[in-house]
C-alpha cells in the first residue's frame, strides 16, 4: 500500500463505489484496498490522535434510527478527524412517529446538503432503500441482522494487524449468529480474504444452511477451539429475539462461554475479538476478556481508522 | 336485438372440452351460436390470429372499498380486472369494516353496478368482524349474495370456529377459502425462511407454517364433510398435502398466484417491498412444486391476490411495507410468458384454471361459452409482446415486482354480458 494519505487528495482509481452498504458485494481487493487505506491513517494520525482536512467543506449526517453508542461516536470523529463537518440525527423509535416516511426523513436532511449519510436501522435492507432514494452517499453502520460493514473490516483489520494476514486462518465467530449483523460482515470479509471460518453456537442460533456459503458449522466449542487461530465472541442479542433460543444463560455460559479452563485447550497465540458490548460471563469470562489474548480494545482504535478510510474512500468518488 | 359476431378466432371453452377456429355470436347478451357467417350483425371483432376465451374469472381480488379507497377502490379495481381480461371477479372481505353483514355485501354489488365493469361476487366473512371468535351470519350472508367465506387477510385460526364454519357452510354447498399460516411459525417473519434470509438477516415464515395449516383443513374438512379451498398455496408441501388428500377424495380444492410460480425468495435480495407478499415469495423448490401441481391439476385455480397498496405504504422499511402485490393487469400475461411459451401448460389447461374451475369452486354460472350462457368473452392476443408499466395500470395502485418486465400475451378485447368492456389500446 503506497497511499500516503495525509500527501495526497485523490482516492486510488480502484475505488468506484459510491456507498458502503455491506461486505457481501465487495471483492477482495476493495477489502484490502480499505484495509490498507486505514493502516495509512492510523500511521498519519499517530493512533487517530491528529486531525487531518481531508474531507474538509464535506459535511456526513450520522442517521440513527436504533440506540448506539460506539459506532456513532466513532463515526463521528473518524468524520472529524478528517476535517468534515457532522450532523447528528437520532430518531428514538419511529420514523413514522409525526406521521413523516422514513425516506421523507432522510430527503429532509439531504436537503440540508449533506454529501453522505451514516446510516443505522432495525430493518435489513433500509441503507439500500436509502441508497436508492438519496443522491449523496450512503453508508451502512448497521441495518438490522443484516451487515454492519466496519465492523467486519475493523474485526479484520485487527486480526491481520496481530497476525499478518488473513489467509490461511481459522475464525470461529461463537454465538448469535441468527442475529448478528457483525457475523454477517465478517463472514463475508474473512472468506474473501482467505479465511476458513466456523460458526459456532447453539442450533437455534446457527442454521445449517450456512454451510451453503462455504462455512463450517458446529455446536460444539470445545470440539473445534484446538483448531481455531481467532475467535470472535458474538453477544447475544435478547433485543431481537421473539423466543428464547436456549434453555437458560447460565447452560449457554457453561456450552459456549470462553473462560480460562477453555483458554488452556486453545492455540498458544489464539486471539480473541469480542465487537461489544460485551456480557462478561455470557460470552467470555473477565479474565479471558482482559486477558492478554484479548484485543478487545484494539477493534476500538482500529474501528476509527477504518471508517476515516471508508469516510475518505467515498467522498473521493462525489 | 343486438348481434355481435367474433370472427375466425381460436375459441377455447374447456367447460365444453371446445378448441377450433370458428365464428361465434352473442346475441342480446347472451350467446347464441357457433360457425355463423358474418351477415349484418351489429358488430363484428376480427379474431383471426387470436385466442376467444370465456371471460376470465379471477376469484382472489382484494377491492379494498369499503376504507381503503386510497389503495384501490371497487371501480378501479374492476377496471383494472377488465384491463388483465377478467369479466368476473370474487372480492376478499377483509375491509374497513369487513364484509360481514348483508348491507356490507349490497353496498359492494351497488358500487360494482354504478362502476358498471365487469361481475363482481362476494366471499364474506367465516367470522364476525373477522375476529375469529363466532361465526358470521352465514345464512344471511348468503341470501345477500355471498358466494362463499373467509377471513381472509387472515386465517380462520380457532380450528373449533374451523369445524363449525365447515358443518354450518356445507348446508348452503358453500366453500370455506382459508389463508393457510400458523401465525406462532411468522411473527414478525417478512420473508420465507430459508437461505437468503438467513443471508439478509430478514425474519423469515417458514414452509412449515402454510403446510401445519393446510394439513389441519384438509383433516378438518374431511372431517365434517366440508368444502376447503385452500388460498393461494405456495409451498410444495401444501401442494403435495392436496394432492393425497384429492385422492381420497375430500372436497378440496387449491389456486396459486402468478408471482409463486415465477419468482423465488431470491428476489428479496434487492430488498424491494414490491416483492413482500404473504404468503411469501418462496424457495425453487416450491416453485416447481407449484408448477406441477399446475400440470397434474392438484391445483385448480390461477388467481392474482390482487393486493393493491398506496405508494406511500410500500415505500417504508421493509418490516412495516404491507404485504401483497398489485396481479389483475400482469396475470394473464404471466401464465402465457412462464406456463404456456415454455409448454408447460396448453392453452387449454391455462384457459380453464382461470374460467370453468374459478367458476366451480366458487358455483358461479360462469366461465363457460356454453350456447346460452352470458357472452363474457376474452379475446386473447397470444403474440404481443408488451412491456409492464405499472404507472399505466388502471388500477390505482402500482406496487408490482414485475415493473418493467417484458411479457407476451394480453387481453385484446373484454366484452360482459354481450357488451364490448375493454379494448386494449395499441401501445
Amino acid at each position: 500500500m503506497s497511499t500516503k494519505v495525509g500527501e495526497i487528495s485523490a482516492v486510488p482509481a480502484a475505488w468506484t463505489r459510491r456507498h458502503l452498504l455491506g461486505l457481501e458485494d465487495l471483492s477482495a481487493e476493495e477489502i484490502t484496498l480499505i484495509l490498507d487505506t486505514a493502516v495509512s491513517f492510523k500511521e498519519a494520525t499517530g493512533g487517530c490522535k491528529k486531525k487531518l482536512s481531508s474531507l474538509a467543506g464535506r459535511t456526513c449526517a450520522n442517521l440513527f434510527f436504533e440506540n448506539s453508542t460506539r459506532t456513532r461516536t466513532s463515526f463521528s470523529l473518524a468524520a472529524r478527524r478528517l476535517g468534515a463537518d457532522t450532523v447528528d440525527f437520532t430518531a428514538s423509535g419511529s420514523s413514522l412517529s409525526k406521521g413523516e416516511t422514513f425516506i421523507d426523513t432522510a430527503k429532509n436532511i439531504e436537503a440540508m446538503g449533506i454529501d453522505l449519510v451514516v446510516v443505522r436501522h432495525r430493518t435489513p435492507g433500509t441503507p439500500h432503500l436509502l441508497a436508492q432514494n438519496l443522491s449523496c452517499a450512503v453508508i451502512n453502520a448497521g441495518d438490522g441482522p443484516h451487515e454492519h460493514p466496519t465492523q467486519g473490516l475493523l474485526d479484520i483489520m485487527t486480526i491481520r494487524e496481530q497476525l499478518g494476514s488473513i489467509k490461511g486462518l481459522t475464525v470461529a465467530l461463537v454465538g448469535d449468529i441468527a442475529h448478528s449483523r457483525t457475523a454477517r460482515s465478517n463472514i463475508w470479509g474473512l472468506k474473501k480474504l482467505g479465511a476458513h471460518v466456523i460458526l459456532c453456537g447453539p442450533s437455534t442460533l446457527v442454521s445449517p444452511l450456512w454451510r451453503d456459503v462455504g462455512v463450517e458449522v458446529s455446536h460444539d466449542l470445545d470440539k473445534i477451539l484446538p483448531r481455531c487461530d481467532v475467535l470472535n465472541l458474538l453477544r447475544i442479542q435478547f433485543e431481537r429475539q421473539t423466543t428464547m433460543p436456549f434453555p437458560s444463560v447460565r447452560e449457554y455460559a457453561l456450552l459456549y462461554a470462553m473462560n480460562s479452563e477453555r483458554l488452556a485447550k486453545a492455540k498458544e497465540d489464539i486471539l480473541i475479538l469480542a465487537p461489544g458490548p460485551i456480557n462478561r460471563g455470557v460470552e467470555l469470562t473477565p479474565d479471558v476478556a482482559d486477558g492478554p489474548h484479548s484485543v478487545i480494545l484494539e477493534q476500538v482504535t482500529n474501528g476509527l481508522a477504518v471508517r476515516m478510510a471508508v469516510l475518505w474512500l467515498i467522498c473521493g468518488t462525489l | 336485438m343486438s348481434r355481435i359476431l367474433i370472427e375466425g378466432g381460436r375459441v377455447i371453452d374447456p367447460s365444453q372440452q371446445l378448441d377450433r377456429v370458428t365464428n361465434l355470436l352473442i346475441e342480446d347478451g347472451c350467446i347464441a351460436g357457433y360457425d355463423v357467417a358474418a351477415n349484418g350483425q351489429d358488430l363484428i371483432l376480427d379474431a383471426r390470429g387470436k385466442i376467444v376465451s370465456p371471460g376470465l374469472i379471477d376469484i382472489h381480488v382484494h377491492l379494498r372499498e369499503p376504507g381503503r379507497e386510497e389503495d384501490e377502490t371497487i371501480a378501479t379495481g374492476t377496471a383494472a380486472a377488465l384491463a388483465g381480461g377478467f369479466t368476473s371477479i370474487a372480492c376478499m372481505p377483509n375491509t374497513e369494516p369487513p364484509l360481514d353483514t348483508q348491507a356490507q355485501v349490497e353496498f359492494v354489488h351497488h358500487q360494482a353496478a354504478l362502476a358498471d365493469n365487469c361481475n363482481v361476487y362476494v366471499v364474506a366473512c367465516v367470522s364476525r368482524n373477522r375476529e375469529g371468535k363466532e361465526l358470521a351470519e352465514i345464512g344471511q350472508l348468503v341470501q345477500a349474495g355471498a358466494v362463499g367465506f373467509t377471513d381472509d387477510g387472515t386465517p380462520v385460526y380457532d380450528a373449533e370456529l374451523m369445524r363449525r364454519a365447515f358443518e354450518y357452510s356445507s348446508m348452503f354447498d358453500k366453500p370455506i377459502l382459508n389463508h393457510a399460516e400458523v401465525r406462532e411459525l411468522t411473527s414478525g417473519g417478512v420473508m420465507h425462511e430459508g437461505a437468503v434470509s438467513l443471508l439478509l438477516g430478514l425474519a423469515g415464515m417458514p414452509a412449515a407454517a402454510e403446510d401445519a395449516m393446510v394439513a389441519r383443513d384438509i383433516l378438518l374438512a374431511e372431517a365434517t364433510g366440508g368444502r376447503i379451498h385452500v388460498m393461494h398455496i405456495s409451498t410444495q408441501g401444501s401442494v403435495e398435502l392436496v394432492r393425497r388428500a384429492k385422492r381420497r377424495n375430500v372436497r378440496v380444492t387449491t389456486e396459486v398466484c402468478p408471482h409463486h410460480f415465477t419468482l423465488t425468495d431470491e428476489c428479496l435480495r434487492t430488498f424491494d417491498s414490491n416483492c413482500k407478499m404473504s404468503p411469501p415469495l418462496r424457495a425453487a423448490r416450491d416453485v416447481a412444486g407449484c408448477i406441477e401441481g399446475l400440470v397434474d391439476g392438484t391445483i385448480d385455480v390461477i388467481c392474482t391476490d390482487h393486493a393493491p397498496h398506496a405508494l406511500e405504504k410500500k415505500m417504508q422499511e421493509l418490516d412495516r411495507a404491507p404485504f401483497g402485490i398489485v396481479g389483475l393487469e400482469t396475470a394473464l400475461a404471466l401464465v402465457v410468458t412462464k406456463l404456456i411459451e415454455p409448454g408447460i401448460l396448453t392453452w387449454p389447461q391455462a384457459i380453464a384454471k382461470m374460467t370453468i374451475n374459478p367458476a366451480r369452486v366458487l358455483g358461479l354460472e360462469k366461465g363457460t361459452l356454453a350456447i346460452g350462457a352470458d357472452a363474457d368473452v376474452t379475446i386473447i392476443d397470444p403474440q404481443r409482446k408488451w412491456q409492464v408499466d405499472a404507472s399505466r395500470f388502471a388500477s390505482k395502485s402500482s406496487n408490482s415486482p414485475f415493473n418493467g418486465w417484458n411479457l407476451t400475451g394480453r387481453a385484446e378485447t373484454v366484452l360482459v354480458g354481450g357488451r364490448v368492456k375493454y379494448q386494449a389500446p395499441q401501445n
